[in-house]
């Protein structure tokens, strides 16, 4: 992990390279955090692989409900030579979730990016198959949002199977 | 069956992206388009495609794995993994579940190193919670951890072999995997799951004998693990099936995300326990083996030299244990002795807060990652100060490892399909969680 005056750094490269990209910066217990506009999160990360910080070890969604914006995406970089870990986090509203897909950048966010898609319904623009991944296709609702309820769904048998999503389409 | 609109690709699955994915009326419309019939490939002359459904239920997927290949021939064009056949929302339960019962249901998403995804998510918590844990608990920890490794290793060389034709491959291995689940079931009282790595240590002080037995396994294990090379590692049929066939080279793995054993094999030497070294793995001296070609052989190999690096780590950590408490003395977060319970106060307020409510974890996030049979397993946990996890991620490796199957199989036979899913080593318990 940078420690402050690294992670200050690293976040002014930022603001110089791409204005208005870095919200806030953070170091809590070990864990450097920057805080991105999410309209800019592709230049951000393509900056961030260029430096260095070639590996996404991690994509997911958060939601901080009941706080606004909700909904968070988290990348989780790691620079293998530096052996360093800082987290980009971009937040999105529930009304408008759309950010750009990074597969671009790095092929691998594919599955993370869809998984994302199908627990939070966040859109990843210009991803190439942006489906549900876990949760049936026909799935409604998002179920890691925290206000999706569990145990609101009614298991399925032959007598109830005329209530599964899409049964008569 | 076949309804040639002339609009669907070959394989049926358009892509959709945005709000369109989300209207089941057009998961309904992009069902039926889905076509069995052979197409015209677009390559020159016309030759014939055939998708070919593999799984869900297939003894070669090593679970509930579902392929979509598409089959010119005998070779493999193009490959879709379409998986959540065993999503059973344990991210989703964590939230409802207070710290340390969170630990029991993470165990279970990677059903084969449950050691590893307990000790992500107690890693995570203790990050939080800035507690220290002991030494000895931290040598506990990695004793379990590597048993685990071995073990989870030796189901992958069972079943691999066991596809690859080599039968009697299979009780070997399950032989050796049945005594580290006795030597499990000696220190936690479960085979598996054993919910032994708490937040702060672990569970209970291994218990007499216990070192002695697994003393006696690790000078064994190396001895075993000649033996399955001399059935194996020059055997015609598995060189012929491994040697050479569906390398990837190191970049490609990278991109995607692809980690453990997988990306050594390519000649990466990264592993999170040299590189990032946590429970105290910096103490003992292991070499990490790596690859040079990235074929399946590598794959192969890689995985056969960790059985004895894994036995030189249990033997370092049980020749070195320090000794002293086997869990942090924090009473606000471990449980307090059974014996004080009848003469301290004290000790049962606080035994009856942990029982009841659980500990609380000041807010914010942690992201632990640490190194697992698979590769990097990393526990994402956020916190909003209360008793319970308000979100908590595994970035499981199987899940992502996966994405290596389509750059793996593409242009690759059928059968060397079936060898590199082995030799990925994909969980599904892990893969949907």
């Amino acid at each position: 992990m940078p420690d402050a005056t690294g992670l200050e750094l690293i976040a002014n490269e930022l603001r110089e390279a791409e204005p208005g990209s870095v919200i806030a910066t953070s170091i809590d217990r070990g864990r450097a955090e920057i805080r991105i506009d999410p309209g800019k999160n592709r230049e951000v990360l393509t900056h961030l692989q260029q430096r260095g910080f070639g590996f996404l070890a991690s994509l997911h969604g958060v939601d901080y409900y009941p706080e606004e914006p909700r909904l968070g995406v988290i990348y989780e970089l790691l620079d293998m030579t530096e052996v360093d870990r800082v987290s980009i986090k971009a937040r999105l509203s529930t009304e408008d979730p759309r950010i750009s897909s990074v597969t671009g950048l790095w092929p691998g966010a594919d599955f993370p990016e869809r998984e994302c898609f199908d627990m939070f319904g966040v859109i990843f623009e210009g991803h190439p198959d942006l489906r549900r991944i876990l949760m049936p296709e026909d799935y409604e609702g998002f179920p890691q949002r925290r206000d999706f309820p569990v145990g609101g769904e009614p298991v399925l048998f032959t007598y109830n199977e005329q209530q599964n999503y899409g049964h008569n389409q | 069956m076949s309804t040639p609109t002339g609009t669907t690709g070959t394989t049926g699955t358009t892509a959709t992206t945005g709000p369109a994915a989300l209207d089941p009326a057009d998961y309904r419309r992009r069902e039926e388009s889905v076509t069995m019939s052979a197409e015209p490939a677009g390559m020159g002359e016309t030759r014939e495609l055939l998708t070919l459904n593999f799984g869900p239920h297939h003894p070669a997927t090593h679970g509930v794995l579902r392929l979509i290949a598409t089959l010119e021939g005998e070779v493999v064009r193009d490959i879709k993994p379409i998986i959540g056949y065993v999503h059973t929302g344990i991210e989703k339960t964590a939230e409802e579940k207070s710290y340390w019962k969170v630990i029991p249901v993470i165990e279970r998403m990677d059903y084969l190193s449950y050691y590893f995804n307990a000790m992500a998510f107690c890693g995570a918590v203790e990050t939080l919670l800035e507690l220290e844990v002991p030494p000895r608990a931290q040598y506990l920890r990695v004793i379990h951890l590597e048993l685990n490794r071995i073990m989870s290793h030796l189901v992958w060389l069972g079943t691999s072999a066991l596809d690859l034709g080599a039968m009697s491959m299979f009780w070997y291995c399950f032989r050796e995997r049945e005594t580290i689940l006795d030597l499990f079931e000696m220190s936690s009282g479960q085979r598996m799951h054993t919910r032994y790595i708490q937040v702060g240590g672990v569970f209970e002080d291994i218990p007499v004998g216990f070192a002695h037995k697994v003393q006696k396994f690790v000078d064994e294990m190396p001895r075993r693990a000649d033996q399955y090379a001399d059935l194996l590692a020059k055997n015609e049929i598995l060189l012929q099936r491994l040697s050479g066939t569906c390398p990837v080279d190191k970049e490609t793995l990278l991109g995607l995300g692809v980690t453990g054993p997988l990306l050594r094999a390519a000649g990466v030497p990264w592993d999170l326990r040299k590189a990032a070294p946590y429970s105290s793995y910096d103490h003992f001296d292991f070499k990490v083996p790596i690859g040079t070609e990235g074929d399946n052989y590598d794959r192969f190999r890689v995985r056969h030299a960790e059985f004895y690096e894994s036995s030189k780590i249990v033997e370092q950590a049980l020749g070195g244990l320090p000794e002293g408490p086997y869990i942090t003395p924090d009473r606000k977060v471990a449980l307090p002795p059974r014996h004080e319970l009848a003469t301290s106060m004290e000790a049962l307020i606080h035994h009856f807060k942990l029982v009841t409510e659980g500990f609380r974890v000041p807010a914010g996030e942690a992201y632990y990652p640490i190194e697992s049979p698979r590769g990097e397993l990393g526990c994402f946990v956020r916190s909003d100060g209360s008793s319970k996890p308000a979100r908590v991620h595994m970035r499981d490796p199987s899940f992502i490892n996966l994405q290596s199957t389509a750059p793996m199989v593409k242009n690759a036979y059928i059968a060397d399909l079936i060898a590199s899913l082995a030799m990925i080593d994909p969980i599904l318990g892990g893969v949907d969680r």
